[in-house]
């Protein structure tokens, strides 16, 4: 079994297109959405995460593609400013996922993009805005 | 043996002083004891880097030709003040621009003020002038509209008349509705307890009774050199006190400045708090005078014997109370969570260990090459015997 998380960007002739009925249907993947919109200029966006064979996967894929829908990997939509982050841990808690870990001894902030939904919980208490999400 | 600052000095002059942190020290105590560990070491150094509002700067801009003594003053679209004669500004961290919605949408945003206008002012970058007066014989100008930037400044000072609290309480939220505050965002019904202190490594905890730490002692201030200049307005040294002499809840404070052409973005940095308003965070590091055993069994204190209060900032707070719910210390806080009411409540802090314990090795290795020498304070600040309390407003309705 192999899992991806993707964004999706819908060019405004496929919005309309029950895209993820196919991918559940005619590729048997597990498909869980994250985040959904469709933008003033009807340009759609879905962040997805699909699971299954890996075969079935690369097929789904294949299949958006064809339609025209750009993919890309959900973690380079994400970013966290090392740079910014002062490590006060105030976003912690708020996190669903446990994306970002605090090493309780040294009391230092990380970021784990893989376990990141980019639910967006984080970047309003951030004092330092420390986190930015592309989407 | 009792040792002098004078002493220290000379050692550190020679590069042979020992000097550790206030983290390392808790280890050579348990390991050596306190006789042995306060003959061995000279200097313990403390730190934090936290959200402290009651922070600003002042400079003076030179003159401009023909002359203007400035009266409405923006930086940035950030209001200053210009009180002081005819071109020195002050600019406090937490103002904010006419123009900023504040909280019209709650929670506001509150991207840019005062306390990032010092961070900008600090990178070096350009910041915009925009100042009107009335016009005087002497001073005729009326407008000016100009870039300035902190090197062609006559004097850039950070002036902080309250930082570095000793001791803060955990915020908590009994309601059930998020609330915004300065202690960050809080959830519903205790879901999730903010803190703000960076416990044994904060420099008032490990000198509680203030025994070295008083005006004119030299300190680490937002990555240059600064001065404690008085004690931080609302000082409250009176408050109870643990059995070792830490405080339980908020009390000494320390009033500092220092050369802000010296300073660092890195350590002075601009803070957004959701619905509360712009802040600025500072770093600060001081170094403690190993004089006599009594000097150093405080610096040896460890989070677990630091007991904070815990505050309900949804009725409590709002209201003017500091009615405790209840008591737990740092090595509770800093686990992550802590058990309260029957519950497990996450916690979060505000002000940053991590870069706490950056600056105490920073301030560690100057001391340690002779690029920083301690001080004598002119004068300590009163201690819990002074009799100095933090009063609230008495009102006198005017009518």
């Amino acid at each position: 079994m192999a899992k991806q998380r993707l964004v999706l960007t819908f060019p405004h002739k496929v919005v309309e297109e029950p895209i993820t009925y196919h991918l559940i249907k005619d590729y048997d993947l597990v498909v869980n959405i994250l985040r959904a919109k469709i933008s003033p200029q009807e340009e759609g966006r879905l962040m997805i995460e699909i699971e299954g064979e890996k075969n079935a996967l690369n097929k789904g894929i294949g299949y958006l593609k064809r339609l025209g829908v750009r993919t890309q990997p959900l973690a380079q939509d994400i970013r966290w400013l090392e740079t910014r982050c002062t490590h006060c841990t105030l976003c912690v808690p708020l996190c669903p996922t446990g994306a970002i870990l605090v090493d309780r001894d040294k009391m230092e902030v990380s970021f784990d993009k893989d376990k990141c939904i980019a639910c967006g919980a984080c970047i309003p208490v951030c004092p330092y805005k420390a986190i930015e999400i592309l989407f | 043996m009792a040792k002098t600052i004078a002493e220290i000095n000379k050692k550190i002059k020679k590069g042979e002083a020992v000097v550790v942190t206030a983290e390392e020290i808790i280890d050579i105590v348990e390991e050596k004891g306190v006789k042995k560990a306060s003959q061995e070491v000279d200097v313990v150094t403390t730190a934090t880097f936290g959200p402290m509002c009651s922070s600003g700067a002042y400079f003076n801009i030179g003159h401009s030709k023909p002359r203007i003594k400035l009266e409405k003053v923006y930086l940035n679209e950030v209001p200053a003040y210009t009180g002081f004669a005819a071109v020195d500004i002050l600019i406090g961290a937490t103002s904010l621009p006419e123009d900023d919605p504040r909280n019209r949408v709650h929670p506001g945003d509150f991207a840019y003020g005062g306390g990032h206008l010092i961070e900008d002012l600090v990178a070096g970058k350009d910041i915009k002038l925009v100042a009107t007066s009335y016009g005087t014989d002497c001073y005729p100008r009326k407008n000016l509209e100009t870039w300035i930037n902190i090197k062609d400044l006559n004097e850039a000072v950070l002036f902080n008349p309250r930082n570095a609290y000793q001791n803060y309480p955990v915020a908590v939220n009994l309601s059930d509705k998020v609330i915004y505050t300065y202690m960050g965002t809080l959830q519903p019904k205790l879901g999730n307890a903010n803190y703000s202190s960076a416990g044994q490594l904060s420099p008032l905890f490990n000198d509680p009774y203030y025994k070295t730490i008083g005006i004119g002692t030299r300190i680490f201030l937002g990555g240059g050199i600064g001065y404690l200049v008085w004690q931080g307005t609302q000082h409250n040294p009176g408050v109870a006190r643990t059995k070792g002499g830490i405080p339980r809840s908020s009390a000494g404070t320390i009033a500092v400045m220092g050369d802000l052409k010296k300073m660092s973005p890195e350590w002075l940095r601009g803070t957004s708090l959701r619905g509360y308003g712009a802040s600025l965070t500072v770093g600060i590091g001081i170094p403690i005078p190993i004089l006599n055993e009594e000097t150093l069994q405080y610096t040896a204190v460890k989070d677990k014997e630091i007991y904070t209060q815990i505050v309900d900032y949804n009725k409590t707070y709002p209201e003017g109370g500091s009615e405790s719910l209840g008591e737990v210390n740092y090595a509770q806080l800093k686990s992550g969570k802590i058990t309260f009411q029957g519950k497990e409540v996450p916690t979060a802090s505000l002000s940053s260990y991590a870069k706490a314990r950056k600056i105490a090795a920073i301030l560690k290795d100057w001391i340690k090459k002779g690029e920083f020498l301690l001080t004598e304070a002119v004068k300590l600040l009163p201690s819990a015997d002074s009799g100095v309390t933090f009063k609230p407003l008495k009102e006198r309705p005017i009518r």
